[in-house]
């Protein structure tokens, strides 16, 4: 039996649901930053399974530049996550709650 | 044969993910990562039962290949041994799965009352949109998708400039941020 579009946003929700405890959840700088690229994956998913189901790419090519853009926000964000890591040495969010450096 | 394909990569990417996000047997950074490498190939599988190959060839490039590379680098780099040691604080987990299932099951019932119960589908689906488009029709490959990006009249062509120099400034940024002293 073909899968049907309902099932891929199901995924795609749950997905996006376990990329959100982990923001929530978790402590660890990086893994909060795993999570949100799980969240932006979930996203994409479901882009794709509308333009296959819908039969229209332009779903396929926002997808294109959604991977796009999300490599430069790895790379700066983890470029951020170095510098504070250099003036602090902790990774830790629960030692990160003051705005002062 | 789709149906088992989607099944065993559906449940593949859900596990992996649940072990990124909240792996209860590790607290290591790196066992994230490389589950969320597992992750990004079986959302790769995805694509490719959704007819998108070019898609799916661009994920695992991009994300198992250079994003998964940075993320490593980065967790050498920093060698976050010490915060592995630390313990989950129970309030903010129990919290945390409330919130989270309950959005879930918000998102879950509307989607069942717009597309009709999940079991049920191939009854409901007659009055919708959905069943007069064939599903098998639509392939992403890579001339497609290329003409799709790149025609003259509906095309994508000032957003493909735009994210070229979006890279640039992303480049730029990176090597301002780690440079050993900012002056």
């Amino acid at each position: 039996m073909e899968p049907t579009l309902s099932q891929y946003l199901l995924v795609s929700g749950a997905l996006f649901a376990i990329g959100l405890l982990g923001v929530i959840v978790r402590r660890n700088l990086l893994i909060i930053y795993m999570s949100l690229e799980l969240m932006l994956n979930a996203a994409n998913v479901a882009l794709v399974a509308m333009s296959r189901f819908n039969g229209n790419l332009d779903g396929q090519v926002m997808v294109f530049f959604i991977i796009t853009v999300a490599a430069a926000e790895v790379s700066v964000g983890l470029a951020l996550i170095v510098a504070l890591y250099r003036k602090r040495q902790t990774a830790d969010v629960e030692d990160l709650a003051t705005m002062k450096l | 044969m789709e149906g088992t394909l989607f099944n065993i990569f559906a449940g593949l990417t859900l596990l992996s993910a649940l072990m990124v996000a909240a792996n209860p047997f590790s607290r290591n950074p790196v066992t994230s990562a490389m589950f969320l490498v597992t992750t990004m190939i079986s959302i790769s599988g995805l694509f490719v039962l959704l007819g998108a190959y070019f898609l799916a060839a661009v994920q695992i490039l991009v994300y198992a290949g250079a994003v998964m590379v940075l993320f490593l680098f980065v967790i050498m780099l920093l060698d976050l041994r010490e915060a592995a040691r630390r313990k989950l604080n129970l309030i903010s987990l129990t919290m945390g799965i409330i919130a989270v299932g309950a959005l879930f099951l918000v998102y879950k019932s509307s989607l069942e009352s717009t597309y009709g119960e999940v079991p049920q589908q191939h009854e409901v689906a007659a009055n919708t949109a959905q069943a007069e488009v064939n599903p098998t029709k639509l392939v992403g490959s890579t001339r497609a998708l290329g003409q799709a990006l790149f025609s003259k009249d509906n095309g994508f062509i000032l957003p493909f400039e735009m994210v070229s120099i979006l890279l640039l400034v992303a480049m730029v940024g990176v090597i301002l941020l780690s440079r050993k002293e900012p002056r």
